[in-house]
């Protein structure tokens, strides 16, 4: 029998959350409920209309680039994609052909690092709609959507498993909150996964590692996915279907495929045996973008630190965990607002790492990034500090509430050491006051 | 007094000097488009409260004068068509920046013009609504793809008019009618609301009855656009200001005379004539040679740029016309004349995976080393001089099944449009016994609009071939 290694690329879309649209003023406006509304004569295709770049949105981009290691293109230009569908409102879309605004980047995951190929920036096409109106099926067209700013961000074949995948895509989408670019909300579309999935088969004598693995002949591309569950999901799906399908010594067809989250399924949706021609050209409608030294250094200026630098340093300094300090936080401008706050109460001399548990198990009931530091500090020191009792004092009421609870006495005698917990629990509530839990334990354990 | 046969200054002048009233000149202009429009076939729309719109533009400075326009330029409230069947309905939405800015200047649209549908060709034969006739001839083409516009002015159905170029499609027309016509800068002059043709090489510019006209309409279209990321920001001189400085210490070139399809035709002989009119007025004037390769001095041959603008034109309208794609505008594609398919399967063909380096790629390629011409010879000449057309007026009927009929129309104007530099069209012959007349095409470097006006304008004045200035 044969080993396969699975190999698989990814391409997400993200759109970004300008306040207007790519080639157009419309509002960008993901949430708008009544159809084709924020519409123009440019991003409804009309004769004569005109794209003009959003500024923003390029700058967005080269960010992120710069935020994944990328190079960047400091000449680059818009190119015309031209394919047919009723919601591509101009017969092409506007995207980046061969000068993609960055390129050559890459995302650490713990199964490896993962090379990010390009990120570009294209529009977002309308949003068709299949509908009954009286009766009757229709097919309707809603293009709010179209011309929004889109980033597609395609990585080397260098994803290896569903998990790795998953984290890839957590990551990418951990990073671009952070940069504060886009609200990346799957449920809105406002980040599609796509993965192009294949298995190389592994002849008997080599080993899974061997990186002189040819790619297989053919890839089938999942697409339209809108959860991190359903992409790994989907993928565990394909790699079962494309290995039953080469054991019996069948090539996997190329094609393109969607997910079915209700049956756990994927399925054809149609086949790429021809290669498409998209007839790229450069869109002679706008210039090409020179970044000169002085917009380049201005863009770099707006790149924050390193994500991952972030967490090394935090760890480093204060050693507070990585899983926990990224429940924290989202944005860039928050993760600088929690370095304030960490160095704030290391000068205190109070432990980051608890703060950040408090945090964390929402034992501080205070918002980080609106309070100011002193107030989130004094808070969190409330929240800690223990109450003056004499122990003589605690006797008495350990007394008291031993008599009052027989039942939790007695368990706890028997060995329930969860009783302890009710226990000191009344103790504090009788004493009305805040007192360490270790204290209590060992003080109620040695009057038994 | 006919006062449709007022020039813009002329009129603009009488009615500050309340000798004529607008009342009058729509009258006038009226009588003769009653008279004459259902002959020469000029506008496919007319507007029917210009005159009312005129009223109440009196004190701007278009002072509510009637501007035909192009039937590609959008303008609320009157359909626009681009000569084609497949938007004869269309009613459009918002107005195109050049008609918005004449409107803002106290200019009225007065109807829209007939041009070769889709502004595919040079004969205005192509129109989806029946050829125009050249009122200087109507035996003959007014040529295109402005021809309506161009026609307009000759047949004093307007006062001003408007039309656009790719590659001669408002000198070539204005050469043929006999008429002042002004293809700006690429990105001088906004492209936006006007239907594509090719995107890379379209320019909107007047066609007018003399070259003073010519640098008032200027004046109010000219200038960057926020809606037209290729408009440039460079800033709208007036255009009026410099006129009469004339030609004295300019150096100017004569081109392409030289090429044995040229050489002694009556153009190259007018042409000639047009040189040493310059010279007597004071310019130095070299006649340069052709090339047919890139060398300091001489004029690379207009004969590459035939295949250059036709591959680079296609690929451009392949792309731009994929929006008519049946599912809006309630036509479908069938309502595509012949032209229109011709220009769309080649330039497919053009940008097709396995085809696009060798046509599009190269086709840049090429391109680029004209404008290396252009700039080597505008670093040596202030001007550069020649005729929009290797021809009269053709006779009605001319274009036949000729698919490359446009383009060898145009072979002397497709150098400068690939380069986007301007040039304008001022009449330099008139053949007594066919009334026809030829143009001389004035060309200047990237945003030398007030020379080669400058320079048509003592053309002009000095010579006897305006019919509106005689």
């Amino acid at each position: 029998m044969n080993n396969y290694k699975t190999i698989i690329g990814m391409e997400i879309h993200v759109q970004l959350k300008t306040k207007s649209g790519m080639f157009c003023g419309c509002k960008n406006d993901p949430d708008v409920k009544e159809p084709n509304i924020h519409t123009c004569p440019v991003c409804l295709g009309l004769p004569g209309g005109l794209p003009v770049a959003n500024k923003k949105a390029i700058e967005w981009t080269i960010k992120l680039g710069l935020a994944l290691g990328c190079k960047i293109n400091r000449f680059s230009k818009f190119d015309r994609k031209h394919y047919f569908y009723p919601d591509l409102a101009k017969g092409y879309q506007i995207s980046q052909y061969d000068i993609p605004f960055c390129y050559e980047g890459k995302i650490e995951t713990s199964y490896g690092p993962v090379g990010i190929t390009r990120v570009h920036l294209e529009e977002d096409t309308g949003k068709l709609i299949h509908d009954t109106v009286n009766g009757k099926k229709v097919s309707l067209i809603d293009f709010n959507r179209s011309g929004t700013p889109l980033v597609e961000i395609v990585t080397e074949p260098e994803i290896y498993s569903s998990v790795q995948a998953k984290e890839y895509a957590k990551k990418l989408r951990q990073i671009i909150r952070y940069l504060d670019i886009s609200n990346c909300d799957m449920e809105k579309g406002g980040m599609r996964l796509e993965a192009n999935i294949s298995l190389a088969v592994i002849p008997a004598e080599a080993g899974i590692q061997d990186k002189t693995l040819k790619l297989p002949n053919y890839k089938v591309e999942l697409k339209n996915i809108n959860s991190f569950r359903f992409l790994e999901r989907g993928i565990e799906y394909e790699i079962k279907r494309q290995r039953d399908l080469l054991e019996t010594r069948i090539t996997p067809d190329q094609e393109t495929r969607g997910y079915n989250s209700e049956k756990n399924i994927t399925y054809t949706q149609r086949s790429k045996e021809s290669a498409e021609d998209y007839r790229y050209f450069p869109d002679p409608d706008l210039p090409p973008i020179r970044f000169d030294d002085k917009w380049f250094g201005d863009i770099k200026s707006l790149v924050p630190e390193f994500l991952d630098e972030v967490f090394g340093r935090w760890e480093k300094d204060y050693k507070v965990d990585r899983k926990i300090t990224e429940l924290l936080f989202e944005t860039a401008e928050e993760s600088k607002k929690l370095d304030e706050i960490f160095s704030n109460l290391a000068k205190q001399k109070l432990d980051v790492n608890k703060f950040v548990n408090a945090v964390a198990n929402k034992k501080l009931m205070i918002d980080l990034f609106v309070n100011n530091v002193d107030e989130v500090i004094n808070t969190y020191k409330k929240s800690v500090t223990v109450d003056e009792i004499t122990n003589e004092d605690l006797k008495k009421i350990i007394i008291k509430v031993i008599g009052a609870n027989p039942k939790a006495t007695a368990d706890l005698k028997a060995g329930k050491t969860q009783s302890i917990n009710f226990l000191v629990g009344q103790v504090m509530k009788e004493a009305k006051k805040k007192i360490e839990f270790k204290r209590l334990e060992s003080l109620i354990t040695s009057m038994l | 007094m006919n006062l449709n046969k007022l020039t813009l200054k002329k009129a603009i002048d009488l009615i500050d000097k309340k000798e004529i009233s607008l009342k009058e000149v729509y009258s006038d202009i009226l009588e003769m488009v009653n008279k004459k429009n259902k002959e020469f076939n000029i506008y496919l729309t007319l507007n029917k409260d210009a005159e009312n719109d005129a009223e109440k533009q009196k004190d701007r400075p278009l002072r509510g004068l009637p501007i035909a326009v192009k039937d590609n330029f959008l303008t609320v409230g009157l359909s626009t068509t681009a000569s084609s069947k497949l938007l004869d309905d269309f009613m459009p939405p918002y107005e195109s920046t050049v008609t918005k800015r004449l409107k803002e200047a106290g200019g009225v649209v007065i109807g829209k013009t007939n041009m070769d549908a889709w502004a595919h060709g040079s004969s205005t034969e192509t129109s989806d609504f029946g050829p125009t006739k050249n009122p200087r001839n109507p035996d003959y083409l007014p040529g295109g793809s402005s021809g309506g516009s161009a026609a307009a002015i000759a047949a004093d159905m307007t006062i001003a008019a408007i039309g656009s170029e790719t590659a001669g499609s408002i000198r070539q027309p204005a050469a043929w009618c006999g008429v002042v016509g002004l293809k700006p800068t690429y990105g001088r002059t906004s492209r936006y609301g006007v239907v594509a043709m090719g995107s890379s090489l379209d320019s909107p510019g007047p066609i007018t009855k003399t070259v003073e006209d010519s640098a008032i309409i200027l004046n109010q279209i000219a200038g960057s656009d926020e809606n037209d990321g290729t408009t440039s920001p460079l800033p709208v001189i007036d255009y009026t200001k410099n006129l009469k400085n004339g030609v004295k210490g300019m150096k100017i070139g004569i081109c392409y005379i030289d090429h044995p399809k040229i050489r002694g035709t009556p153009v190259a002989k007018a042409i000639i004539e047009a040189g040493k009119f310059f010279e007597r007025s004071g310019a130095k004037v070299d006649l340069l040679q052709t090339t047919p390769n890139l060398e300091n001095g001489k004029v690379l041959s207009h004969e590459h740029a035939i295949g250059v603008y036709t591959v680079v034109q296609r690929s451009e309208v392949s792309s731009n016309l994929s929006r008519y794609d049946g599912i809006r505008y309630g036509k479908d594609r069938s309502n595509f004349g012949h032209e229109a398919k011709n220009r769309l399967m080649l330039g497919t063909f053009t940008l097709s995976k396995g085809y696009a380096d060798k046509y599009y790629v190269l086709a840049q390629k090429i391109r680029s080393l004209y404008l290396k011409n252009f700039q080597d010879l505008f670093n040596k000449y202030d001007l550069l001089i020649s005729s929009p057309s290797p021809t009269f007026a053709l006779p009605a009927g001319s274009l036949g099944d000729d698919p490359m009929f446009g383009e060898l129309q145009d072979l002397l104007v497709e150098p400068s449009a690939l380069a986007g530099i301007c040039g304008i069209s001022v009449p330099m012959f008139r053949d007594e016994k066919t009334n026809l007349y030829l143009g001389l095409n004035i060309m200047g470097n990237y945003f030398q609009e007030e020379k080669i006006l400058q320079a048509a304008y003592t053309f002009e004045q000095g010579t006897k071939w305006n019919s509106w200035t005689k």
